[in-house]
């Protein structure tokens, strides 16, 4: 019964997750139990290179970053459809060449407009 | 070899837990990502059909699905940002301007 | 290797992709248009519709399958076509003005109605779950941004926001059915699935249970059928009111197209016995649509509960399963979307710089200060309601008709009773047009392409009532796909 739950190759797996799972804990409890504690201010701060922080880390993104963030998904995720076609373009040959043209070309309409309309512009 | 059921369970109980967050969740943010795990159920349901059955359909299809849920995030995340400048909230539930 | 020539003959796709060139070459200009000249792209899509249009006459009669399987063009496809170029169009002339008025008169716009329409002309094509769930996703993604298209207008963005969540989720269920169609079957292509579920006789398989449930319910989403219509008021109310039209008019005629497909081809509806979940959506959308339509004193609420009541009496046509029950929602559409579009347009056109005139009261006495604008809101109210001569009431004739001859008697007697109750809230509106005194700060928007706009509805809408036969018979050649 247990044998049909779990199958055997994926029994590696399991193993290897709860070794990491137990490396893990044992370095903090471990940590947690050697470390001396003395704790003051300045060694509470976060440390960023040296140079003292000024404001809290958890500050508002601007909205430019969505924009980027949004325009770099969608031309990202293309590369889907890139992947099978370089997988197969030997057994499509010129065809395939002259689609994928064709798809890039929407795609670079797409870009052309972004650009146009100033959303790759920082400020 | 994982029966084919296995897949089902995980996807169904993935499409449920979207299910139910769309329902319940306010914030318009995790009202995305729960759309996000309905999706994605859908494609693992796919890919699993698809290699019972040794047709590439499903997969295919889940190909396109993926770029479809990545249009869409783009789309809802435009369309919050509008609302954020007017009104500075995520809140779906302050969104209650028409009644009836 | 001897490369792979797929199955493609582009004529299958040519309407749409005249349209999308169209489309992307609005995208390119617009950035070099200024911003009072922007009405040059709504005439140069109107151009490309016009193209397109021209190219789809030609293909009529025609009948391709092609791309393996996915897209079909046949006389069905070639009809909604046609539809949903003229709706298209129609919506463009009646924005030129408007989005000046709106202050949103940008290039996206008119792109935007491009690719929608484009989304709704692969619709009907669609004999794949694949290209079906594609054509749909490109409809609906143009709509939830043109929803919203009022960016400094509270209502219209959150108007915006119900649309694009319910789309989404309404899609998210309709993949997980399609899903489990695929599971069910094997096969992601429409007839295939017919001829496997035919030789199969599995029509209760829990997997086809949980497809047809969940595509029923995504659907019912779509179209706006009780008890998943919640967010047709308010986004019909928020969004700019030609978007409002094109969602009442074009959005849901492009579900209804596909929705036969999917349905009569992959649930064989006529051998199943899904009749009973369909009779009772259709009823409740029906009465429930006319019973709070009754309350409304918004004019855009007021026709969003009455296009959730139409989407009832549509219904009937898919419960009977017939061939003369499918001919009759194709030919109820075609009124439906006319007679919509009209009564829209008065809307826009009550719309000026300081009023919205989206108000039942803001009709006021508009029959006296202008006879002619409340004839034509007759004409409308006439086919709404299903009175001849009209549009609606040759659409009505039909799809009552064949419920009877389905045997389905109750349907057809609550359809009736439905429409005697739509006819006090229609009236009313007019009663306020004839009787009330005119406001005075009523300022008419009237622009020459409104004018045509409203010519064309009102014409269209009085001419099939009187010589609905091209269209009967347009309809039947068109349902012939479906023996």
């Amino acid at each position: 019964m247990l044998k049909a739950l779990l199958p055997s190759n994926y029994l590696p797996i399991l193993v290897f997750f709860f070794i990491a799972l137990a490396f893990g804990v044992v370095t903090i409890v471990a940590g947690y139990l050697v470390r001396p504690k003395n704790t003051y201010d300045q060694k509470l701060t976060p440390y960023e290179s040296g140079i003292l922080p000024e404001t809290d880390a958890r500050q508002r993104f601007p909205l430019r970053y969505y924009l980027i963030a949004m325009l770099f998904v969608l031309f990202d995720i293309e590369m889907v459809f890139l992947y099978p076609w370089a997988v197969s373009f030997n057994q499509l040959g010129l065809f395939a060449l002259v689609e994928m043209i064709l798809f890039l070309t929407i795609l670079f309409v797409g870009y052309f407009y972004a650009w146009k309309k100033g959303a790759l512009e920082w400020d | 070899m994982i029966p084919l059921s296995y897949y089902v369970t995980v996807s169904t109980m993935m499409f449920v837990i979207g299910l139910v967050g769309i329902l319940i969740r306010k914030n318009f943010l995790i009202i995305l990502f729960s759309i996000e795990l309905m999706l994605n159920a859908a494609n693992i349901n796919l890919v699993a059909f698809s290699h019972h059955f040794g047709e590439v359909d499903g997969q295919v299809i889940s190909l396109f699905i993926i770029t479809v849920a990545a249009a869409e995030a783009a789309v809802g995340l435009a369309i919050i940002i509008v609302l954020f400048r007017r009104k500075a909230t995520t809140n779906v539930d302050e969104l209650n301007l028409m009644k009836w | 290797m001897t490369p792979i020539m797929p199955d493609i003959q582009l004529i299958a796709i040519f309407p749409e992709s005249i349209l999308a060139i169209f489309a992307c070459a609005l995208f390119v200009m617009d950035p070099f248009i200024a911003r009072d000249k922007k009405e040059q792209l709504g005439y140069f899509s109107l151009a490309g519709l016009c193209v397109s249009g021209v190219s789809t006459l030609f293909l009529w009669g025609k009948s391709i399958s092609t791309f393996s399987g996915m897209i079909a063009l046949d006389n069905y496809a070639l009809f909604f076509k046609t539809l949903f170029l003229m709706i298209s169009a129609l919506i463009i002339l009646m924005s030129i003005r408007y989005i000046k008025i709106e202050r949103i008169n940008l290039g996206e716009y008119y792109g935007l109605i491009l690719f929608a329409t484009i989304g709704m002309m692969f619709m009907p094509s669609a004999t794949d779950l694949l290209s079906f769930y594609l054509s749909l996703e490109l409809m609906s993604m143009s709509l939830y941004v043109l929803a919203a298209f009022m960016r400094k207008d509270p209502k219209s963005i959150e108007g915006g926001i119900k649309y694009f969540l319910t789309g989404v989720f309404s899609s998210g269920l309709i993949l997980y059915g399609v899903a489990f169609l695929f599971g069910a079957t094997g096969t992601t292509n429409l007839g295939e699935i017919a001829a496997f579920l035919q030789e199969n006789g599995v029509t209760s398989s829990l997997s086809l249970i949980m497809a047809f449930v969940l595509l029923i319910t995504g659907f019912g989403f779509k179209i706006s059928a009780v008890p998943f219509h919640m967010w047709a008021p308010d986004v019909y109310e928020g969004s700019p009111t030609p978007v409002t039209a094109f969602l009442s008019a074009g959005s849901k005629a492009a579900a209804f197209s596909v929705m036969l497909r999917v349905f009569i081809n992959a649930f064989a509806l006529s051998s199943g016995n899904w009749w009973p979940v369909l009779w009772v959506i259709a009823v409740l959308t029906m009465t429930l649509g006319n019973l709070v339509a009754l309350v409304q004193t918004n004019m855009k609420r007021l026709l969003a509960y009455s296009s959730i009541a139409h989407a009832g009496y549509l219904m009937i046509g898919l419960i009977t399963a017939s061939q003369i029950g499918y001919a009759a929602i194709l030919i109820y559409l075609v009124g439906y979307v006319f007679m919509t579009l009209g009564a829209f347009t008065l809307i826009i056109l009550l719309c000026s710089a300081n009023m919205k005139g989206d108000q039942i009261s803001d009709f006021k006495g508009l029959a006296r200060t202008n006879p002619m604008l409340g004839l034509v809101f007759i004409i409308f109210a006439l086919s709404l309601i299903g009175i001849p001569p009209s549009a609606g009431f040759v659409g009505k004739l039909y799809l009552f008709n064949s419920a009877i001859q389905g045997g389905f008697y109750w349907l057809a007697i609550i359809g009736i009773l439905n429409s005697v109750v739509s006819l006090y809230y229609y009236f009313r509106v007019v009663q306020v047009m004839y009787m009330d005194e005119p406001n005075a700060g009523t300022v008419l928007s009237f622009s020459p392409t409104l004018k045509v706009a409203l010519g064309i509805t009102a014409f269209l809408t009085l001419f099939l009532g009187l010589y609905p036969e091209p269209i009967i018979k347009a309809a039947i050649d068109s349902v012939q796909i479906f023996l």
